[in-house]
């Protein structure tokens, strides 16, 4: 048996709120098929609105608040991740994209992620798929084929609960391949990455490097450009 | 253990009264911090490089030569000299002639510089930063240590029997610090060489800190320069005071929320809490600093940032008389008897000599007649057996 690390990131700003509602159920799914493969989940939620004043304060000025470290570190020590978003003027909302723009672009490498968004009409259902996956291909995570979003009509929709019982799957799946572990600890020096940027969850200093070895008074190899 | 101040010679608007100065008047204020600072009793006054407005400081050997003509004491060096859009030749020849100006009063420490426009300004290419400084360097090291030097890089013309005038005095090269936030290849260099690491860790979180300067400090071991606890470290902190907690956060307040880089964002006190800043009594003051020796152990050269944001000279002036009389003498007594017996000062002009020659007179340098270039004739030097070497024709 393995207990897993969910975190759940959410950008609704209601409460309850619809968006943190779907990530929600997802995680409760996630937790049911996990303990059916007798597996166990803890489930730690990140509620953005609580963090609102210190995401602008990072952007602004490199302060991480103490709530925003809270948070890195959860994301650090995450075996799967579900996001959702509410989306405002078709795309997903200001705060929740803030909040990845000032993590560490190495923080979430190889990391397990059910996206998800809701919206108040079916119109906005490409978001996901169209500007999420965008977002989360640069920080590199393993994010799961299926999707979610739930329009107003979506929540009295027995499809949405389908839709939710594929991605907490995958979900699981991935979780329980130790994929990330894998990446991580086999092959993160073959990412682009830097000190100190995982959070401080990265693995110890290559040596071994070009960089490292002209530190050390060795020459330099040529400039890319001559 | 040294204590001192550092600049970035920001020219910037005083938000409480309005007024910009204008860069003359920053130039004379800055020499003043910088005589002021020998006169409360500081050891060291560090001046930034820019090549931008709204800074000054773009020729900080001719401030520092002026600095050091009207100061008796004081240890003038940079925070930080760019070792990227300079040329090392220059570096090399300028600070040698600082340093005997200063009579040895001088070190330097060196960084990047992440102003990505200043780079082509200097025919150079932020993206290259890192090499660039790395190479750039290791040039330097042996253009202060060896008299004729032939060297091919990637990044810089070659030299062909190249001589590096003056050469530094007393034959010992001025200590280098190495700048660095997030680089462990420049905490690399600096440990190869023996050098001193110096971590601005204004912004950052201290465990970032930690594990880099642990980095440095477990090479410079690695390399046989000393234990771990030897390696010679600099932190950067920043302070306002008062007599009463009260008054100091109510006077630094407006500057605080009008700073540049970090104004217009966190609270003032939320800053402090993450931050190395103190705003506060002396106690206050001597307290927040007293915790950056348990984070990062023993340490060699404190510096704060005391000048920026646009504080007037004469309320940074009454800064550094509470710096000088209230706060360092209780930060010398406490550091002093905290202090593991093993770990070094910081290495001065003197220190260096003694180490390099004992109790037999320093080596001065004396060239052969007229010579005219570097590349004819024989070793550059009276008391040098070295040949010049040529270049093929």
């Amino acid at each position: 048996m393995t207990t897993f690390n969910l975190v759940v990131v959410s950008g609704g700003t209601s409460d309850p709120s619809s968006t943190r509602l779907l990530a929600d159920r997802t995680a409760r799914r996630v937790s049911a098929l996990a303990s059916q493969r007798e597996h166990a989940v803890t489930v730690k939620v990140i509620d953005l609105r609580e963090l609102a004043t210190e995401i602008t304060t990072a952007l602004v000025s490199q302060l991480t608040g103490p709530k925003l470290t809270a948070a890195i570190t959860a994301l650090g020590e995450a075996d799967g991740i579900i996001v959702s978003t509410p989306v405002y003027k078709a795309g997903a909302s200001g705060l929740f994209t803030s909040f990845f723009q000032v993590l560490d672009n190495d923080l979430l490498i190889a990391k397990p992620v059910v996206l998800a968004a809701t919206a108040g009409t079916a119109r906005h259902a490409l978001v996901v798929d169209g500007q999420l996956r965008g977002l989360f291909a640069y920080m590199r995570t393993a994010t799961a084929p299926t999707s979610l979003f739930a329009s107003t009509e979506d929540w009295s929709d027995p499809a949405l609960a389908k839709r939710i019982d594929r991605a907490a799957f995958e979900l699981l799946l991935f979780m329980e391949s130790g994929f990330a572990q894998q990446v991580r600890g086999e092959s993160w020096q073959s990412y682009q990455h830097e000190f100190g940027s995982a959070g401080g969850t990265e693995v110890s200093i290559d040596l071994d490097s070009d960089l490292m070895r002209l530190a050390a008074g060795g020459s330099a190899t040529p400039p890319p450009s001559s | 253990m040294q204590f001192g101040v550092f600049s970035v010679s920001d020219i910037t608007r005083d938000p409480v009264s309005g007024e910009t100065p204008s860069e003359a008047e920053r130039i004379d204020a800055i020499v003043r911090i910088a005589q002021k600072t020998e006169e409360v009793g500081l050891d060291v006054f560090a001046i930034g490089e820019h090549h931008n407005p709204p800074f000054f400081s773009s020729s900080p050997t001719t401030l520092l030569a002026h600095i050091a003509a009207t100061t008796k004491r004081l240890i003038v060096t940079t925070a930080t000299t760019l070792i990227t859009t300079n040329d090392p030749v220059r570096i090399a020849e300028e600070y040698a002639m600082l340093q005997h100006l200063s009579k040895g009063r001088v070190d330097l420490m060196l960084g990047r510089g992440n102003t990505a426009p200043v780079y082509p300004w200097f025919g150079q290419d932020i993206r290259h930063g890192l090499p660039l400084a790395l190479e750039n360097y290791n040039l330097l090291h042996r253009l202060w240590r060896e008299d004729v030097v032939d060297w091919e890089g990637k990044f810089r013309t070659p030299l062909q029997g190249f001589t590096s005038v003056p050469r530094p005095l007393d034959d010992v090269p001025p200590f280098v610090w190495h700048g660095s936030i997030r680089t462990p290849e420049i905490a690399e260099q600096a440990a190869f060489y023996g050098n001193g690491f110096f971590a601005n860790h204004i912004f950052w979180p201290k465990e970032h800190y930690i594990r880099l300067i642990n980095f440095y400090r477990q090479r410079y071991a690695h390399y046989g320069h000393g234990s771990e606890k030897q390696a010679i470290v600099g932190l950067g902190g920043q302070a306002f005071l008062a007599r009463n907690s009260q008054d100091a956060k109510d006077q630094f307040r407006p500057y605080f929320n009008e700073a540049p880089v970090y104004g217009h964002g966190p609270k003032m006190e939320d800053f402090m809490e993450m931050t190395p800043l103190s705003v506060g009594s002396p106690q206050e003051v001597i307290d927040k600093t007293l915790t950056f020796r348990e984070y990062f152990g023993d340490y060699q050269r404190q510096l704060w940032l005391m000048d920026h944001a646009g504080l007037p000279l004469k309320t940074v002036l009454n800064q550094l008389d509470l710096l000088g009389e209230e706060v360092v003498p209780v930060l010398r007594k406490e550091l002093e008897a905290k202090r593991d017996p093993e770990v070094p000062d910081a290495p001065t002009h003197a220190s260096l000599v003694k180490a390099k020659y004992g109790d037999t007179p320093p080596r001065q340098p004396r060239p052969n007649a007229n010579r005219g270039d570097n590349v004819t004739g024989a070793s550059p030097y009276q008391d040098s057996e070295l040949e010049a070497s040529y270049p093929s024709l």
